[in-house]
This record gives C-alpha cells, sequence and structure tokens, in this order.
C-alpha cells in the first residue's frame, strides 16, 4: 500500500482521488476483515461522501490538508457523531457519539478520511484485544497470534495495509505494544500535547492518543495533524502543534543515547540483540552511547497497577445504565445500575474497577495509591536525572514477539507484565516511539523503543528514522 | 505493608462499585488481585515520606475559561442515545422507597 505522505502527494497533485484510495481500502478490508476481525464497523458511507468532498475541493483549485485522501483507521474509543463507537465493550454497544472528538476534528480539517473504527480490549485494557466484547483480532503477519493491544485493530489494520495510518491511545504502552508486536512504528506522545476531548477515559492522568504508521514520516504526519492546545481539555499542553515533518532527516549526530538496563532486563535474548544493533547503529549514525542504569523503572508495573486502576473506577462509574448504552431493567435504580454494570462489563475491566475501588478504598488509600502516587514523582525525578546524562533512552518495547492466544489470559499478572518496559514513559507524562527493528522467532517484528522526555518528540522520530534506514527501509 | 486481600473484602468492594459476583468469580478474584497486591508490595519498602504525591505529571493546577455562555450539546440529540427518557430528561426507575 501506498503512504499517506504519497496519497496526500499524489491526491493534492491530482495524480489520484481520495476516492480511488477509499476504494482500495475497502477492497483491502473486505478481503480480510473477515479473517482478522480488524474493523467493528466500516463507515461506507460517512467516508465516501468525505472522499467525494476532498475530490470536489481539488477540483475546484481549493487547498486541501497535509493529508488531502488518505484513509485512517480509527480505535473505537475515540467519539465520532453518528458512529458506534463501544470501546469493545457491550455496554456501549449501539451508541453512537453527539459529537466528535477534537483529533476527529483536526483529521477532517487535515482532508484525512475516517473509515472505520477498529477493534480493542475492553476501554483500552489489555495487551492482546483479547478482552474485546467482540472477539480478538488476529496479527496479520501470523494469524495464530495476538497483534498486541489494546489498540490492536488499529495496529493490525495498518500492518495488513488495510489503511496506511491509524489513530490509537496509549495508556501504559497500547499504541507502542501493539505496533512493535506488528511489526510499524507507533508514537506515545508527551502527556497534554494531543487533545482527550472525546477519547472514552480509561486513565486520565495517563492516556494519550497517537499515531501508528508503517514508516516514521507518516507518524509525523499524523502526529502533527493532530497535536496541539486544545480549550476543551484543561490538560491540554497550552502551546501550538510542534513541527514534526521537517525534523524527521535531522539524524542523531551529536546526540547521546543511553542504553537502559532496566529497559531490556528479562527480555528475550533475541530482544536484547535488537537494541544492542540498534544502539550501535545510533552510534554508526554518530550518537554518543553510554549505558545507564534506572533502578526505579522496576517499581513502575506495581505504580501504574494501582494508579490506572484507581482512575478507572472512578471513570467507569459514569456506565450506569442513565445516560448511555445498556441498561438492564430492574425494580430500582440501584438494582438496575448494578444489573446493567454486571451485564455490561467484561472480566478484565471488572478486575480493575474492584482493584480501583479496593486501592482507594479507606484505610488502604495510603498504603496503595497514595504510595503509588509517591512512586511516580520518584520515577518522574529519576527520569530527569538521566536526562541530564542522555538526549535520548533506548530499550526494548516489548519482552518478547507476538505471544499466541490464550498464552497469558489466565493469568493477569503475565499480561500486565507485557507492558513493564511501556508503562514507564505514560507515569513521567513523557513522550517514547517504537519502531521496528529486525526479527525475531517465527521471522516475526521486534520493536525497539526510544524515549525522551516532554515535548521531544521531534528528536525521538529523527532517531527513529536513523533505525528505519539502518534496518533496510530507506 | 497492608494486609492479604481476603474473600470479603473483595465482595465489599464489589458492592461498592455496583458489580454482582457470582460464588467462583469471587474466588477468581480475590486470587487474581491478590496477586497484583502482592506485586505491589515491592513499593510500600520504600522510605517516601519525604516525597511530594504527583496526580498530574506537569503539575497543570486548575484551567478555566471566560464566564461566557457558549453552545452546548443539543438536547434531544443527547437523549436520542439514552435508554430511557422522558419530558427532556433521563428517566430512570423508581429510586426511593419500595416498587409498588
Amino acid at each position: 500500500m501506498k503512504s499517506a505522505a504519497r496519497i496526500a502527494r499524489e491526491v493534492q497533485s491530482g495524480e489520484t482521488t481520495a476516492t480511488a484510495e477509499l476504494e482500495a481500502s475497502f477492497a483491502a478490508i473486505s478481503r480480510r476483515n473477515g479473517e482478522l476481525n480488524v474493523f467493528l464497523h466500516v463507515d461506507q458511507e460517512g467516508a465516501r461522501d468525505q472522499a467525494a468532498h476532498i475530490d470536489a475541493r481539488v477540483a475546484r483549485g481549493e487547498p486541501v490538508g497535509a493529508l488531502a485522501g488518505v484513509p485512517i483507521a480509527i480505535k473505537d474509543n475515540l467519539c465520532q457523531i453518528g458512529v458506534p463507537t463501544t470501546c469493545s465493550s457491550k455496554i456501549l454497544e449501539g451508541w453512537r457519539p453527539p459529537y466528535n472528538a477534537t483529533v476527529i476534528d483536526r483529521l477532517a480539517l487535515a482532508g484525512a478520511v475516517c473509515v472505520g473504527k477498529t477493534n480493542l480490549d475492553e476501554f483500552a485494557m489489555g495487551s492482546s484485544t483479547e478482552n474485546s466484547a467482540f472477539g480478538p483480532t488476529r496479527n496479520p503477519l501470523d494469524p495464530s497470534r495476538v497483534p498486541g493491544g489494546s489498540s490492536g485493530g488499529s495496529a493490525a489494520a495498518v500492518a495488513a495495509d488495510m489503511t496506511p495510518i491509524a489513530l490509537g491511545s496509549d495508556t501504559g504502552g497500547s499504541i507502542r505494544q501493539p505496533a512493535a508486536l506488528c511489526g510499524i512504528v507507533g508514537v506515545k506522545p508527551t502527556y497534554g500535547l494531543v487533545s482527550r476531548y472525546g477519547l472514552i477515559a480509561f486513565a486520565s492522568s495517563l492516556d494519550q492518543v497517537g499515531p501508528l504508521a508503517k514508516t516514521v514520516l507518516d507518524s509525523a504526519l499524523l502526529l502533527e495533524a493532530i497535536a496541539g492546545h486544545d480549550p476543551r481539555d484543561s490538560t491540554s499542553l497550552p502551546e501550538p502543534s510542534p513541527s514534526l515533518v521537517a525534523h524527521v532527516e535531522d539524524g542523531v549526530a551529536g546526540l547521546r543515547v543511553a542504553l537502559v538496563h532496566e529497559l531490556v532486563e528479562g527480555a528475550d535474548p533475541e530482544v536484547l540483540e535488537a537494541v544492542e544493533r540498534a544502539t550501535a547503529a545510533l552510534a554508526d549514525a554518530g550518537a554518543t552511547v553510554v549505558q545507564l542504569s534506572i533502578p526505579e523503572i522496576r517499581l513502575a508495573l506495581s505504580a501504574y497497577y494501582l494508579i490506572a486502576p484507581a482512575e478507572a473506577s472512578s471513570n467507569l462509574a459514569r456506565f450506569d445504565g442513565v445516560r448511555y448504552g445498556l441498561r438492564v431493567d430492574a425494580k430500582n435504580v440501584t438494582a438496575m445500575m448494578e444489573a446493567t454494570r454486571t451485564a455490561g462489563f467484561g472480566a478484565e475491566v471488572k478486575r480493575r474497577i474492584m482493584l480501583g475501588t479496593y486501592a482507594l478504598s479507606a484505610g488502604y488509600y495510603d498504603a496503595y495509591y497514595g504510595q503509588a502516587l509517591k512512586v511516580r514523582t520518584h520515577m518522574i525525578d529519576a527520569f530527569a536525572r538521566a536526562y541530564r546524562e542522555a538526549d535520548l533512552l533506548i530499550g526494548a518495547t516489548t519482552p518478547s514477539v507476538a505471544f499466541a492466544f490464550g498464552e497469558k489470559t489466565t493469568n493477569p499478572m503475565a499480561m500486565y507484565l507485557s507492558d513493564v518496559f511501556t508503562i514507564p514513559t505514560n507515569l513521567a507524562g513523557e513522550a517514547a516511539v517504537s519502531v521496528p527493528f529486525g526479527t525475531g522467532e517465527g521471522g516475526l517484528p521486534i520493536g525497539v523503543q526510544l524515549l525522551g522526555p516532554g515535548r521531544s518528540e521531534a528528536r525521538l522520530l529523527a532517531a527513529a528514522r536513523v533505525l528505519e534506514i539502518a534496518d533496510g527501509r530507506p | 505493608m497492608a494486609p492479604p486481600l481476603r474473600r470479603e473484602d473483595v465482595a465489599h468492594v464489589a458492592r461498592l462499585a455496583r458489580l454482582t459476583l457470582s460464588e467462583a468469580e469471587l474466588d477468581m478474584f480475590t486470587e487474581q488481585l491478590g496477586q497484583v497486591l502482592e506485586h505491589a508490595n515491592d513499593m510500600s519498602a520504600l522510605a517516601l515520606d519525604d516525597v511530594v504525591a504527583t496526580a498530574h505529571p506537569f503539575g497543570l493546577t486548575n484551567v478555566v475559561r471566560e464566564d461566557v455562555v457558549t453552545a452546548s450539546l443539543e438536547r434531544a440529540r443527547v437523549l436520542e442515545m439514552a435508554p430511557d427518557a422522558q419530558d427532556g430528561r433521563f428517566a430512570v426507575p423508581q429510586i426511593m422507597g419500595d416498587a409498588p
């Protein structure tokens, strides 16, 4: 499939049309969606209208945006007017939002065409899409394996050439981990860089919307289009979208890169080897390489699995059968709410709601939630010290390549451990990129993770581009 | 270090969270949540008394806008997606007293 950059260029010049590119995307979807379960809903009518609108503008000689005519897949926890939005949960089945997420409005301004909504772990809680109420998504590279999660549908859409780019959300690794397992690029932007308005909340202090794409350049194009201050999100950084595309070819000459021991600790040998080769490639491109240990990273998983469920237990209290989604009738309002929530939420969502409720409950608050918030500060300070010695950190995105279905579903702790390298960035509110680098067992892709301080996206993407070239994708 | 999670703790928390659990689910969740909390004990040994808690990565405090009326969602469109609505409002089952 053509890259987003190429489609936009050709649509702008009249070499192709948005409609032709959209029909190619629909054809790819119909070829493999039955097998892979990537899209929960394809918005044929809305997408065709949007494509026709772009083509009409081009025909009239009017300006079109940086993503003109580019088909894009949307994770199904982002609200789009009139388009079914489920969070892969029965509790929202059939709901059609009365408003757009800010990122959807920004995509429309950039001329992108939203083709449909992709599968995820219910309410973005999971690392494999096996927690979807509508069945798991399969990894396009090996359908016996998971695509990762929670943005597994969005990653699979790109990996299966259904769309060149997709939007995901990343609370503890939900963009980077599926990107790694599907062999594509995924970016977790700095907290507050991209508006969360219209992203159905999981853990509000950690959630961030970001791009998934085949190439680093396409990730930069997409992130630049959606980033920037939004008055409707009170946590939005008060600054315009950064310049990213212009810096993709900046290289890494003169940058200090630190290979972090705790970001490869426990990874499979083939993953460690890929990270070491990637580090050497950055050195070849002019970076100075050092080794660093950040022991505080080992505490990230524990802090995360108290903070994220605590916030989720509060955010998901709104699903009570009153204003939207499912209602299971009962004799009074309390019984109705309990019956609705019991029928509407899956096991993982219940697990996290209860964990969060417990961590926040009287008598345990200080020991669990309070302590986790202090560990979060502890980690932010540790990263700040590391960034005095290095401009970028490098490590693995995931401990292994894509795993098989059912391998971790009976043991939640084993599933949680697959996010051990991605969670620290979310707690720190900083930025990270996963870029494919080499392959492991069964020819499956390995993702290398680059981490930077807040607002370091341009530097991260330039370094990711160096790895992309070194891995044979000029 | 907090005491180990008991079955009755899980039952209590489920009630607070408005979730009904079967006996089998109670057993399963007690074991699974216990494992997560046990993992979290690695934090409790840390002396962090002087550390300030972080609830927001960049310490943003309240953000306010001008106190002017702006457009909000149209009532009819919002109620259209509600499970039940009456007279321009969300409708719910009986709130107080016993059902007739």
